[in-house]
């Protein structure tokens, strides 16, 4: 049998408090990058802030400097340039609300084009996003999202207790706010794939939960003479293997896609990587520790 | 017990064998399959989203309160000949509102002629333009009031408009795609004014861009060559100075004149300029009475279109030519002016050219929206997003690429890890995957980028499956069980957590399909499908392999 871990005994419990302050911490970046989007002074994707943004691939390398230059010139100084990886490539993204009947994006080709004339040009992608579909993608987002912690929550309490649910939906909470507040120190881009992998991470953070709830629960039943503290330190150290080795194999799958993913879920998979880790310590730090804080009716 | 073993595994080799059928077409493999294998068996594979192939994605806006205005315009527009065939001298119409207009009928010498002039308008409004209302805003009947009619396009008609502007629009915009010639173009309504329109694989968007978004509001309008205000108007204008000017010399125009612009390439130094134009407000033809558009190229070899109208169109065509003889016709497209030719005699046959400086292909681009017709109502666009098909290329094959050394990855850990059962849980996993695949390509569902963010959590969830049944079988086992009820008990006690975990995950992922748009909802239908199967294949699937490993033989060791 081979094994990462043998039998561990460690006291995870003692240790929630310098949790709490760590997760505190991590929450409240999380939460002052939420005050920043809502703001619109977070580095918002184009897809929810509006505007034009577009990729273009050139035959041969071009200077930065120039292109800005001609975006200047063409009364796109607010324009921001980024070089892709691959080959002579150049993501341009104007975030100001154009509206689409301007053409930003052909007008965009159009002076690069004229600036760089003996190079060929082909646009990649582009995205025009007006004002209201943003918005619209937003709301949709942070609904859906209540909704589905809301029936998570009612699904935990009802196989668990009322207080499991809710410690699963703040240690979720938790992760993803985590990650978020990362990225936004990051300044990162905050695109709808960003989202989505709050989503996914959301998904698997909560699946780690339930796997040490279950433990708990399983314990809390066959040990009645033991303290909370004591239990909960058992079970997490019953299914710590389990965490480290399924935690692994998530992080083997999602380091792949970083590294040879390219470039459009670069973002996707450092949140996951993130999410990933987070989730794990949450489970054992978080999710459980609030199980003692907040004693429910099975032990005094 | 062997019997329902027999069973079980019968059950799961059929499963495999479908789901193997369905995965089948989405992989190159399948274009070197047998011929009566494509005739006989489902040819569908899994359709790519438009982030991983290409492509364009547009959502528009009917402008439909446009739609409403318009009624207004046309009462405007035929009002002053109606109120001639009923001899109703002495009023003006004039638009006071977007969905009003009054018709003012001050100044008549006596109050009863004012009377006697009001129920014969009331009288006209009511049979002819049964979608305008009388407000009653005014009383003229009162000493010294002026005689003031307001009418208002009536709320019921407005709703119903703006309803028919919008399915009109999809419909017009759906003719154009099948005549542009797309491959499974993608058309719907969203919302209650949008329009989705989704174009695979497209090679040149801004044109097809173009042919979409285009009104198409064809007008033969007479020009005002006795306007005073020709004298102050420049030769040309330079682009972008339109506006100025405009507002310059709009307010000195008659009521029933306006300004437009033609477009114009200089030949020696390819300089573009506008060229303004005074014409009548109210077309003398317009476009929807035209049966036919086509393209021709002309003796110096340039392309116009030739259009053909209706008998109704033709029949108005000839009286407008007649009328005019020596007068200009300027043909009007959205506003710009195409020409504006000297009407040398009256034209009988119903045919008349739209010329310009126009490619070939720009040419056969107008008759194409011609043809299909004009929208009810501009639409705006609200979003463009367009993948070239490089791009969509290379992230497939990033993302394949990525999947393909992570899947490895993984499933060489849990064979080095847990050995045989390792290798039970990764021939799972394999099969889990094809039928995720198998299940899309089955329920026609799109592969999108997030979706393969939810493959991805699902093979997650896959793993901690096995993993959470292995460790438990582990834990039986260091208590010294005999196997096979370590077996039994590993899989009994994981089972409950497996279903919790991948019932909150089921909760999160119906509720994004749900409430979720676009993107997210691609995510969400690969995790519902995906956590379904999984808790096939980890409960079902892996459980019959190792009942029939220890029902065979009593094992003393089982390799995990």
């Amino acid at each position: 049998m081979l094994e990462l871990l043998g039998k561990t005994k460690i006291d995870f419990m003692s240790k929630r408090f310098i949790a709490f302050a760590l997760s505190g911490l991590l929450m409240l970046s999380g939460v002052a990058a939420l005050v920043q989007i809502s703001r619109g002074h977070a580095n918002l994707g184009i897809d929810f802030s509006g505007g034009t943004a577009l990729q273009v691939r050139f035959a041969q390398p071009v200077l930065l400097s120039d292109a800005r230059a001609a975006l200047a010139g063409g009364g796109f100084g607010d324009a921001e340039l980024q070089e892709m990886k691959t080959g002579n490539a150049l993501l341009v993204r104007v975030k100001r609300q154009t509206s689409i009947e301007e053409k930003a994006a052909e007008k965009i080709s159009a002076l690069l084009q004229q600036r760089f004339p003996g190079n060929t040009l082909t646009v990649e992608s582009t995205m025009e996003i007006g004002p209201t579909i943003g918005q619209h993608l937003r709301d949709d987002a942070v609904l859906a999202t209540t909704i589905a912690l809301v029936g998570i929550m009612i699904y935990i309490a009802l196989r668990f207790e009322f207080r499991f649910g809710v410690a699963a939906a703040i240690a979720t909470i938790h992760d993803v706010l985590a990650v978020l507040g990362i990225l936004y120190l990051l300044d990162k881009e905050i695109t709808l794939l960003v989202i989505t992998s709050l989503l996914t991470l959301a998904g698997y953070s909560l699946t780690d939960k339930v796997v040490v709830f279950d433990r708990i629960r399983e314990n809390l039943r066959h040990r009645r003479q033991e303290s909370i503290t004591e239990v909960i330190n058992a079970s997490i150290n019953k299914v710590l293997s389990r965490t480290v080795v399924v935690s692994l194999c998530m992080v083997l799958a999602v380091s792949a896609l970083y590294w040879w993913g390219g470039e459009v879920l670069h973002d996707f998979s450092l949140a996951m990587l993130l999410g990933v880790v987070i989730g794990t310590y949450s489970s054992v730090f978080v999710a459980s520790p609030l199980l003692i804080l907040w004693r429910g009716p099975i032990r005094a | 017990m062997k019997r329902r073993i027999g069973i079980r595994l019968a059950l799961i080799a059929a499963t495999i064998l479908v789901s193997l059928v369905l995965f089948l077409p989405s992989t190159p493999l399948y274009s070197s399959m047998p011929d009566w294998w494509k005739r006989y068996l489902p040819s569908q594979g899994v359709t790519l989203g438009l982030d991983l192939q290409g492509g364009m994605h547009v959502v528009l806006r009917v402008e439909s309160d446009k739609a409403v205005e318009g009624i207004v315009d046309r009462a405007l527009a035929t009002l002053p000949p109606a109120l001639i065939d009923r001899k109703l001298a002495g009023v003006t119409p004039k638009r006071i509102g977007p969905l009003e207009l009054e018709l003012d009928f001050t100044g008549q010498e006596t109050e009863e002629a004012t009377g006697t002039l009001r129920d014969g308008l009331i009288k006209l409004m009511e049979d002819s333009y049964p979608t305008l209302y009388n407000t009653d805003r005014t009383i003229p009947k009162e000493k010294g009031q002026p005689g003031r009619l307001v009418f208002r396009v009536r709320e019921s008609d407005a709703a119903r408009i703006k309803e028919s502007a919008v399915s009109q629009a999809l419909e017009t915009i759906r003719n154009r795609v099948d005549q542009f010639g797309v491959a499974e173009p993608l058309i719907q309504r969203q919302e209650t004014d949008q329009i989705l329109v989704q174009l695979p694989g497209i090679k040149d968007p801004q044109r097809a861009l173009d042919l979409i978004g285009r009104t198409a509001q064809l007008e033969f309008t007479l020009l005002d060559e006795e306007s005073p205000v020709w004298s102050k108007l420049p030769a040309f204008v330079p682009v972008g100075q339109e506006e100025t000017i405009v507002k310059e010399i709009s307010p000195q125009l008659a009521a029933d004149d306006e300004l437009l612009f033609e477009r114009e390439t200089v030949k020696d130094t390819g300089d573009v300029r506008k060229r303004p134009y005074i014409v009548k407000r109210i077309p003398a033809l317009t476009g929807d009475l035209l049966t036919d558009a086509r393209v021709s190229i002309g003796q110096f070899n340039e392309a116009y279109v030739s259009i053909t109208f209706n008998s109704a169109g033709a029949q108005l065509f000839k009286k407008v030519t007649t009328d005019n003889v020596k007068k200009r016709l300027a043909i009007v497209l959205d506003n710009t002016v195409y020409s504006a030719p000297v009407i040398q005699e009256p034209i009988n046959n119903g045919r008349a050219q739209i010329s310009g400086s126009f490619t070939t292909q720009q040419a056969n681009d107008l008759a194409v929206v011609l043809r299909a017709g004009a929208l009810p109502a501009p639409v705006t666009i609200i979003q463009n997003v367009t993948v070239g098909p490089t791009l969509g290329r290379d992230s497939i094959e990033a993302g394949i690429k990525a999947a393909l050394v992570g899947a490895g990855l993984v499933l060489l850990f849990m064979l080095v890890y847990y050995r045989l059962s390792g290798l039970i849980a990764d021939v799972a996993l394999l099969f889990n995957v094809v039928l995720l695949v198998g299940a899309l390509a089955m329920f026609g569902a799109t592969l999108t980028l997030p979706g393969l963010a939810g493959i991805i959590l699902t093979i997650g969830m896959a793993v901690d499956s096995n993993i959470l049944i292995f460790e438990r079988i582990r834990e039986e086992l260091r208590q010294q069980r005999p196997v096979r009820l370590a077996i039994d008990a590993g899989y009994e006690k994981a089972f409950v957590t497996i279903i919790d975990s991948h019932v909150t995950t089921l909760i999160t992922a119906l509720v994004l399909f749900m409430l979720g748009t676009g993107p997210i909802k691609g995510f969400a239908v690969t995790l519902s499908l995906g956590v379904t199967i999984n808790l096939f294949t980890s409960i079902v699937g892996t459980r019959v392999v190792f009942d029939w490993i220890s029902g065979r033989r009593k094992l003393d060791t089982l390799s995990i």
